[in-house]
């Protein structure tokens, strides 16, 4: 670990050592990781040179899980045992799952949230710790690569999930000790990659057809700024769908019965695969059946049969695509660039077809399969600080309305899908009753009227409302969506200013005792290295602080401080760096608690004064530079 | 965990949206010179340039940003604006509680509606949406520029007025907006 660079007096940034930094894409099918090293993103590839890891996590009795490869080669012969798409189980909750029912084969078990566990041999898994593996292959990766603790990471979402998703992820980052800088909608992150932030404006549309999924995101530029116009996708449309279909001409091709076993679904659908990819640049492809009776069938499958084969799922793309230009109010020709994700998009019938429907040729030259998380790793470096220059900012909307429950079952909207976020909006409530000091709220995603037709994301209960008459008592109740597209929520009680305390119950994440008890486990369990690592990220999580409070005081300290004020921080200042010279890491985590609660008025008139000069006596030509 | 608690304080920086973005208050204002200061302070105060930043600024950052946002919302929808404007004032438009309105007004409205009703089921439909766009555009234009004057005048009945031109402006924003859906 370097020591802290002190810049000279005077000097306005404050120089600091590069911080590492990682987009990671966790993907249905696929993820990988990113960073920027030497000015330039790319994918960091394990030690056998491979990039893509196979999102899938194979649990065993009495040994660390497999992930990747591995858990694919053993999906075979242990199924049950072999978790694969677990992000569409993110956020979900067991009726879900129930619904997803015959594509999963996995036996699930309630917990003591709705969140689903699966059960495996290794015990219960819910789908947040199965993601947190795969993201601890890929930190080790980083880790390994780039020589160093990382200082935090970017992580991908589709631009639609709702919030239970969106924590979901945010909790299984937490879970394999990544700090994560923002939650980034995958469309944005594609845009980035390309560059499009550096045109000066502009629409662009980001088609990104992956192994099960299709999304379509359209994307608004301006000066810098992204915005999400509009999205829409299918959530049971991918690449797997192109190689079932080829995988049915073939069994159909065959003569096979309707009844076949796994193993041979299982081969059929690889030299399906295959046969898909060797046509992106030969016309024909033989193609052969081994029959169960020993039998083998031969034929050729040519480029234009595999067209009338996928024609009809690319056209399935295209319908979405519709309705999210209809939403964003434009039509094709009005989009300035496309955006190829998605190992699909590598089929040259997909590019024509989408070429066909834009007028215009898409872009390619970026790995469909990286420029996610390449896109992700430029925002990582730019987060992490090392970038101080840059002017790229990324705006995103909230893709679900927000909802309360209302009478009679109906959802009244408080927060309208494509609002730009953060956002706050408050609420007023009242009791019904005299003497009521409770109240519980019920939070709902979605565009429909009927509460059952939305989706529960949470129920609030407040409590330690001063008795008062029925409908005296006036709370005031602000939701906050903040830059990741979280939800949040505080209440007060105007007449009298008191806080209701909050209970939050998920109705499909996990509750805050479920997550210390995983991080407890993890912890308990760990051993010495890995006890050693949660120390060195405590104290990676120090350093910034540090670093962040004694920018902050050399740039303003004089300014908005008074000699005691000062000397409060400076005490909490010199314990955070006592505990962090220590190797205790409750007492580092408490030290940086202590600063961040003696910093907090500071921050307060730095901010208020940053405001006041950002706008007040400039002329408006002043920004137009 | 779904749908944390946040720090009950909020930054209330006890400034006007105009004050945010650093304009007079006034319901004339030039909505590109105001998308211009919205990025401006968007990329000043946006998580993002916090995100490497201590704990209370980059939760002051989060609280400041969600307002930039929600100024910028007002600010540059006309009606939003005045409704606002008025709010400064010390008026309530009152949609809610009191739905009153000009006589004249109403029988206007229930015409314009029924002319939506007929386009929509005729042969020449695009034209005929074309044609009542235009017209309620254009009535909602003619309100507007009254109520400039009225907010000018900076008087008890100019702002009754004012009142009365807000509620009626938006009863035609929401009439465009169903002609446009059709259209």
């Amino acid at each position: 670990m370097a020591l802290l660079q002190i810049s000279e007096p005077g000097q306005s940034t404050a120089p600091h050592e590069h911080r590492l930094a990682v987009g990671i894409d966790l993907g249905t099918t696929n993820s990988l990781v990113a960073a920027v090293r030497s000015g330039v993103a790319d994918t960091l590839p394990d030690e056998l040179g491979r990039h893509l890891l196979p999102s899938v996590v194979h649990y065993r009795r009495d040994a660390d899980p497999e992930v990747g490869e591995a858990a694919l080669e053993a999906a075979a012969d242990d199924p049950l045992n072999t978790i694969a798409s677990v992000k569409r189980l993110m956020g979900r909750g067991i009726e879900d799952v129930k619904r997803l029912g015959n594509l999963l084969p996995y036996e699930f078990s309630p917990g003591a949230s709705a969140m689903p566990r699966i059960q495996t041999a290794a015990g219960e898994r819910s789908p947040v710790e199965v993601s947190a593996d795969i993201l601890r292959i890929l930190k080790q990766r980083a880790v390994a690569s780039l020589g160093g603790e990382l200082s935090g990471a970017v992580i991908t979402v589709p631009a639609y999930f709702d919030d239970a998703q969106r924590q979901a992820t945010k909790d299984a980052a937490r879970l394999a000790g990544l700090n994560v800088l923002r939650l980034l909608n995958e469309p944005t992150a594609a845009a980035v990659a390309y560059g499009l932030d550096q045109n000066a404006e502009g629409v662009f549309a980001i088609y990104d057809l992956g192994g099960g999924t299709f999304d379509i995101s359209i994307l608004q530029l301006n000066r810098g700024v992204f915005e999400v116009l509009a999205t829409a996708g299918d959530s049971a449309l991918g690449g797997d769908d192109l190689d079932h279909a080829i995988a049915d001409w073939m069994w159909r091709a065959a003569g096979l019965s309707e009844h076949a076993d796994r193993k041979l679904q299982r081969r059929l659908l690889r030299d399906a695969r295959a046969a898909k990819q060797s046509l992106t640049d030969e016309q024909t492809v033989p193609v052969q059946v081994l029959r169960p009776d020993d039998t083998v069938w031969q034929g050729t499958l040519t480029r234009a049969t595999l067209e009338q084969l996928v024609d009809p799922l690319i056209e399935r793309t295209l319908a979405p695509t519709r309705r999210a230009l209809k939403d964003a109010g434009l039509k094709p020709q009005d989009i300035r660039e496309v955006v190829m994700v998605g190992g699909s998009t590598r089929m040259p019938r997909v590019r024509e077809k989408v070429q066909a429907f834009f007028s215009r040729e898409p872009l390619t030259t970026i790995d469909p399969d990286k420029v996610v998380a390449i896109g992700a790793a430029t925002q990582a470096d730019i987060l992490a600080g090392n970038k101080p220059d840059s002017d790229m900012l990324l705006l995103d909307v909230i893709p679900l309305s927000l909802g309360l429950e209302i009478m009679g079952g109906m959802v009244e909207k408080i927060i309208p899908r494509n609002s730009t976020i953060p956002t706050v909006r408050a609420q007023e409530f009242t009791t019904f009753k005299d003497g009521q000091t409770a109240l519980l709220i019920h939070v709902l995603q979605g565009e429909r009227e009927l509460v059952s037709d939305c989706r529960s994301l949470a129920r609030f209960e407040l409590r330690g409302i001063p008795p008062m008459v029925a409908g005296a008592a006036r709370i005031r109740v602000s939701f906050q969506v903040d830059a990741d597209g979280l939800l949040g929520v505080a209440a007060r009680e105007l007449g009298t200013g008191i806080e209701a305390t909050i209970v939050v119950k998920p109705s499909y994440g996990l509750t805050d005792a479920e997550i210390e008890q995983m991080l407890r486990d993890s912890i308990t369990h760990a051993s010495d290295d890995n006890a050693a690592r949660n120390l060195r990220e405590q104290q990676v999580d120090a350093d910034r602080v540090l670093e962040a409070v004694q920018a902050a005081l050399r740039a303003d300290g004089d300014k908005y401080l008074d000699r005691d004020e000062r000397a409060a921080i400076d005490a909490a200042l010199a314990a955070l760096h006592n505990a962090r010279a220590g190797s205790d890491r409750k007492a580092i985590k408490q030290a940086v608690t202590l600063l961040d609660e003696a910093t907090q008025a500071f921050a307060m008139r730095r901010m208020d004064a940053s405001v006041n000069a950002a706008l007040t006596g400039h002329r408006l030509d002043e920004f137009k530079s | 965990m779904t749908g944390q608690v946040f720090g009950g304080v909020q930054a209330d920086l006890g400034k006007s949206y105009f004050e945010l973005f650093g304009l007079p208050v006034t319901y004339d204002l030039d909505v590109t010179d105001l998308a211009t200061r919205y990025r401006e302070l968007q990329r000043r105060f946006h998580p993002d340039r916090f995100a490497s930043a201590s704990e209370p600024e980059r939760r002051l950052s989060l609280q400041l940003t969600a307002q930039i946002n929600a100024a910028f919302q007002t600010l540059k929808d006309p009606v939003a604006r005045a409704r606002y404007l008025l709010g400064l004032q010390g008026v309530d438009t009152g949609e809610d509680t009191d739905t009153a309105m000009d006589t004249a007004f109403l029988m206007e409205q229930m015409e314009l509606r029924e002319s939506l009703a007929e386009a929509r089921e005729a042969a020449d439909r695009h034209a005929r949406l074309g044609t009542l766009r235009l017209r309620v555009n254009e009535e909602f234009e003619a309100r507007s520029t009254r109520l400039r004057t009225r907010f000018a005048e900076n008087s008890e009945p100019a702002r009754r007025q004012a009142r009365n031109l807000v509620r009626e402006m938006q009863f035609l924003q929401k009439l465009a907006h169903e002609v446009e859906e059709l259209e």
